[in-house]
C-alpha cells in the first residue's frame, strides 16, 4: 500500500501523543478518592453580578481591580458573585440582560462603554441596582452608582514626587488612549510637576502631555507593549529619566525600557498607575518609585456591603485623597532613597488638597 | 469506507460530466491562477473559485476554498469535540477526580462528561431555546439573539464569498464595515429626518460607505496591479485610526463629554425590531436574508456574476474572452464593500445605536471564517452565519451557568477554521481519508471542485 507509511507515521505520532498524555496522568493520579457525600458551601441570597468591558478580567486594568474587588466580598460578605465578560461591544446589552434575568440584586459595569446598555438596563429594570465603574451620568439615574475617581489629586502628588527625584531635569508620561479616565492622571501629573517648578523656583520639563493643548503621546491601544516601549525609549533619548505610563499593560513595555537603561547605568525610574506597581509588577521592583493608585476593589467592596445592607444610594463614589479612593503608594525599595523634606512636603502637598488650599484640576475630573 | 457508497453527498446538482482521471491530470499542469501578462495572478487559486473546472491543482488554498459541504460539518464536529476536552481540562471537577484517577476512574470520565455536556447545554440554551425560560416567547429569546449577531456575520460573509468567487481574497470586510458606520452612524445622530427617509439614507450612507472603501481596493488592484491582500489590510488599518480620530473630535462625541463615544442615533435612524421590544432583532435580518438572495442571483443567474466567475476562474482567459476584467475587479470589490456596508449599518443602526471604536467588533475577521466555512456560496455563507451567531450568543450564557470562559468559542471557532483549511486531516481522523484508493480521490477532488460552484 502507497500509504502505510503516512499512515504508520500518523498512528505513531498519535500513539506516542497518548503514551505522554498517559505519563502525565500517571504522574498525578495515585492520590486517593475523597469519601462520599462532602458538604457544600452555603451562601446567601444575596448576589453580586460584574460584566466587564472587552478588555476582560484578566486586564491587569480596571477590570481586573474590580473584579478581584467582588471576589473577595464573596469570601468576606457570603455573598454569591456572578461574572460575565464582554468579548466585543456587542456583547454589553445581552450580558446585562442576562445577568439581571439571573437574579443578581447589584450588577457591576465596568467603563464608559458600558454607559449606554447599563442605563437600558436600569431602566428597564427599576427594582435592580447597579454600580458603573469610571463613568459618571450627566443626570443621575436612580439605581444606577457610579463609581469615580478624582485620579488627578493622587497623580499631583507622584507629579511632584518626580519633579523632587529626578537628576536630569526631565520626566515624562504617555497614555494608552485618549480618553477622560487617562488623561485625568497626565493632567495631574503634569500639575504636580509645574507645581513644585512654581514651589522651588526650578524648570523641570514634562514630556507627553501638554495640559493646556490636551495633547500628547499615546500609544493608541492598552495592549501593544513594544509601543510603549519605544516611546519610553524615545523620552529617554530626550533627557527624561521617570516615565509614568498610563496605559494598562502597556506601561511594561516602558518597564522594559527602563530596565534596559538601568543595566546600562542610568539612574532612572518608573511610576506606576491603578495598582501598587511594586506589588503587581514586581519586574519592575527596582525601578518601581511608586505608584497612583485607584483603589477600585475597595470601593467595589463598599458598595456591594452597602447595597447588601439596604444602604443603596445613586449619590456617586468618587474616590479622592481624602477618603482613600486614590492614593500614591509607598515608596518600597525606594524609601531610603527620598529624602526626608521631599516626604514632608508630600505630606503637607496631601492635606492642602485635601483641605483644599491648593486646587487640582482636570478637565477630565468628575463634577460631582 | 462511508464516501464510497454514496459519494455524491455533497453534489446532488453537479452538471458536468465527470472528465476521466488522465483528463484530469492534464488539467492540473495547467495552473490556471499563474496568469501573467497584463492582470498578475490572484491571492486565491482562480479553480478553486469557479467550481465549473474540472481538477486543476490541488494546492492548500484551493483545499480551503473548495473543501467539501462533509469537511465542513466534520470540522464543526471535531472542534466542538477538542473544544469539549478543553473545557473538561480547565473544571475543577475533573481537576480534584484526575489526582485519584486510579482508584476510581468512573469518577474522572463522568466528571469529563459532565463538564463538557454542561457547557454545550448551556450554549444550545443561549444558542437556540432555553426550556426554563416562562412562555415561548422567553423560550425563544436566546434563537432571536442568535439571528441578531449572526445579521452582521452573514452580510460580512457574504461580501467576502463574493470576492472570493471573483478570485480575489478580502480581508478588508472589517475597514468597510468601519467606514459604513462612520457615515451611517454620522447619518443617524447628525442629521434630523422624519421617520422612514432617515433611515433609508443611513442604510444608503452605510452601503456608499462600504461600497467605496471595497472600491477602492478595486480600483487601486485593476490600476495598479497592487496585491488585494495588501490593500485591504492596510485599509482596515485606515479605517480604524480614521475612526478613532473622529471620535476625538467634538463632531463625534457628544456634548459635554469628552469620551470617545458618539451622540445616540435619532429613533428615526435605527432599525425597527422586529418581534417587538422585548428582542434585539431588527429589521437588518430580513435585509441580510435579501441580501444573500441577491448574491445567490448575482452569481448564479447574472451576467455580471458569470463575468465575476470566469474572472476568478482565469483571468486571462477572461480578458480573452472579452470580459472587462479591470471592471470586473472594480465592481466585485464595491458590492463586496457594499455587502459588507450592510454590517456596518446593522451595527449602528441595528444593535449598538452609538458609534464607538469597536463598531465593527471582530466581525471583519468572523466573515473571512463564515465564507470558508460556507464555501463561499451564499446560501452556504448564510448558514455559517447562522452558526456563528449562535456560538456567540450561546456563549454568553454558557459563561453565565457554567463559568466557562467566553474564550473557549473563539478557541472552537479557530480550531474549525484550522479543520477546513486541512480537510486531509479532517478525513484522517474520522477514518474517511480517501488517499488510499487513487481512482476514488480523483473523483472526490472534482467533486469539490465542483461543489464550490454549485449555490
Amino acid at each position: 500500500m502507497k500509504t502505510s507509511l503516512r499512515a504508520r507515521l500518523l498512528r505513531g505520532s498519535v500513539a506516542s501523543v497518548a503514551t505522554m498524555g498517559a505519563t502525565a496522568l500517571l504522574l498525578t493520579s495515585c492520590g486517593a478518592p475523597p469519601e462520599a457525600g462532602s458538604p457544600t458551601a452555603t451562601a446567601g441570597d444575596y448576589t453580586g453580578c460584574i460584566v466587564s468591558d472587552s478588555g476582560g478580567f484578566d486586564d491587569q486594568s480596571f477590570n481586573q481591580s474590580s473584579y478581584d474587588g467582588l471576589k473577595k466580598t464573596e469570601k468576606d460578605l457570603g455573598i454569591k458573585v456572578n461574572q460575565v465578560e464582554s468579548q466585543t461591544n456587542n456583547d454589553f446589552e445581552p450580558n446585562l440582560r442576562a445577568m439581571v434575568t439571573a437574579g443578581c440584586d447589584l450588577t457591576i459595569t465596568v467603563g464608559f462603554l458600558l454607559g449606554d446598555a447599563t442605563k437600558a438596563q436600569a431602566t428597564a429594570n427599576p427594582d435592580s441596582h447597579f454600580a458603573i465603574i469610571d463613568f459618571g451620568y450627566a443626570t443621575p439615574i436612580s439605581n444606577v452608582k457610579p463609581i469615580i475617581y478624582d485620579t488627578a489629586q493622587a497623580a499631583f502628588l507622584a507629579g511632584y514626587l518626580a519633579a523632587g527625584s529626578t537628576k536630569t531635569g526631565t520626566v515624562a508620561t504617555f497614555g494608552g488612549i485618549k480618553i477622560p479616565t487617562v488623561t485625568i492622571f497626565m493632567d495631574g501629573y503634569a500639575d504636580g510637576v509645574k507645581y513644585y517648578n512654581e514651589k522651588k523656583g526650578k524648570n523641570v520639563k514634562v514630556l507627553g502631555w501638554d495640559k493646556a493643548a490636551q495633547d500628547g503621546s499615546f500609544t493608541g491601544d492598552f495592549t501593544k507593549q513594544d509601543v510603549g516601549k519605544q516611546l519610553t525609549q524615545n523620552f529617554l533619548d530626550q533627557g527624561a529619566d521617570i516615565v509614568m505610563p498610563v496605559a494598562g499593560p502597556v506601561g511594561k513595555g516602558a518597564g522594559a525600557a527602563l530596565n534596559e537603561a538601568k543595566a546600562a547605568g542610568k539612574d532612572v525610574k518608573l511610576i506606576w498607575v491603578d495598582s501598587d506597581g511594586f506589588l503587581t509588577a514586581p519586574d519592575y521592583k527596582n525601578i518601581m518609585l511608586s505608584s497612583v493608585m485607584k483603589l477600585m476593589g475597595e470601593a467595589v467592596e463598599t458598595v456591594v456591603k452597602e447595597d447588601k445592607d439596604g444602604k443603596f444610594t445613586n449619590t456617586p463614589y468618587v474616590g479622592t485623597l481624602a477618603n482613600d479612593g486614590v492614593q500614591l503608594a509607598p515608596f518600597h525599595s525606594f524609601e531610603s532613597q527620598v529624602p526626608a523634606d521631599l516626604k514632608s512636603e508630600l505630606d503637607q502637598l496631601k492635606k492642602d488638597i485635601m483641605d483644599g488650599k491648593v486646587k487640582v484640576e482636570s478637565a477630565a475630573s468628575p463634577k460631582a | 469506507m462511508p464516501e464510497e457508497r454514496h459519494p455524491k453527498h455533497a453534489d446532488q446538482h453537479a452538471k458536468p460530466p465527470e472528465p476521466s482521471p488522465a483528463a484530469e491530470e492534464t488539467a492540473a499542469v495547467v495552473a490556471v491562477d499563474t496568469a501573467g501578462g497584463a492582470i498578475s495572478p490572484s491571492a486565491v487559486p482562480a479553480t478553486a473559485q469557479s467550481g465549473k473546472l474540472p481538477g486543476g491543482p490541488d494546492t492548500l488554498v484551493r483545499k480551503i476554498f473548495t473543501g467539501s459541504g462533509m469537511v465542513s460539518v466534520l470540522a464543526v464536529l471535531l472542534a466542538l469535540f477538542i473544544g469539549g476536552l478543553l473545557i473538561a481540562s480547565t473544571d475543577k471537577q475533573v481537576g480534584t477526580t484526575s489526582s485519584y484517577l486510579f482508584a476510581r476512574p468512573a469518577d474522572f470520565l463522568s466528571a469529563v462528561w459532565n463538564a463538557a455536556t454542561r457547557s454545550y447545554i448551556a450554549l444550545f440554551q443561549g444558542a437556540v431555546f432555553n426550556p426554563r425560560g416562562s412562555g415561548l416567547a422567553v423560550q425563544f429569546a436566546p434563537l432571536m439573539e442568535t439571528l441578531t449577531i449572526a445579521t452582521p456575520l452573514i452580510t460580512a460573509g457574504l461580501g467576502v464569498a463574493l470576492a472570493f468567487r471573483a478570485g480575489l481574497f478580502n480581508i478588508g470586510a472589517q475597514g468597510q464595515i468601519i467606514m459604513a458606520g462612520i457615515l451611517a452612524a454620522w447619518v443617524g445622530f447628525a442629521l434630523h429626518l422624519p421617520l422612514g427617509l432617515h433611515l433609508v439614507l443611513v442604510l444608503l450612507a452605510g452601503i456608499i460607505g462600504g461600497a467605496l472603501w471595497g472600491g477602492m481596493v478595486g480600483l487601486l488592484k485593476a490600476r495598479t496591479g497592487a496585491h488585494e491582500v495588501i490593500l485591504t489590510i492596510m485599509f482596515n488599518y485606515i479605517a480604524l485610526y480614521f475612526l478613532r480620530y473622529l471620535l476625538n473630535t467634538p463632531a463625534f462625541q457628544r456634548p459635554g463629554e469628552t469620551n470617545p463615544i458618539s451622540p445616540i442615533l435619532d429613533p428615526t435612524a435605527v432599525y425597527p425590531q422586529i418581534f417587538g421590544s422585548q428582542y434585539r432583532l431588527h429589521l437588518g435580518f430580513v435585509l441580510a436574508i435579501a441580501a444573500t438572495v441577491l448574491v445567490w442571483w448575482l452569481l448564479n443567474r447574472s451576467t455580471v456574476g458569470f463575468e465575476f466567475r470566469a474572472v476568478g476562474a482565469n483571468p486571462k482567459a477572461a480578458l480573452t474572452a472579452g470580459i472587462n476584467v479591470s471592471r470586473s475587479t472594480i465592481l466585485v470589490m464595491a458590492i463586496a464593500g457594499a455587502l459588507a456596508g450592510m454590517s456596518g449599518v446593522a451595527q449602528v443602526a441595528g444593535t449598538e445605536k452609538v458609534l464607538t471604536d469597536g463598531v465593527a467588533a471582530t466581525y471583519g475577521f468572523d466573515a473571512i471564517t463564515v465564507a470558508l466555512l460556507g464555501r463561499s456560496t451564499p446560501w452556504g455563507t448564510f448558514a455559517a452565519g447562522l452558526l456563528f451567531g449562535a456560538f456567540r450568543a450561546g456563549a454568553v450564557q454558557m459563561q453565565i451557568q457554567t463559568g466557562t470562559p467566553i474564550d473557549i468559542v473563539l478557541v472552537v471557532q479557530s480550531l474549525i477554521v484550522l479543520f477546513i483549511a486541512a480537510p486531509p486531516l479532517v478525513r484522517a481522523v474520522f477514518g474517511l481519508n480517501p488517499r488510499r484508493k487513487k481512482p476514488a480521490r480523483a473523483g472526490k477532488s472534482q467533486q469539490a471542485a465542483t461543489t464550490g460552484g454549485a449555490a
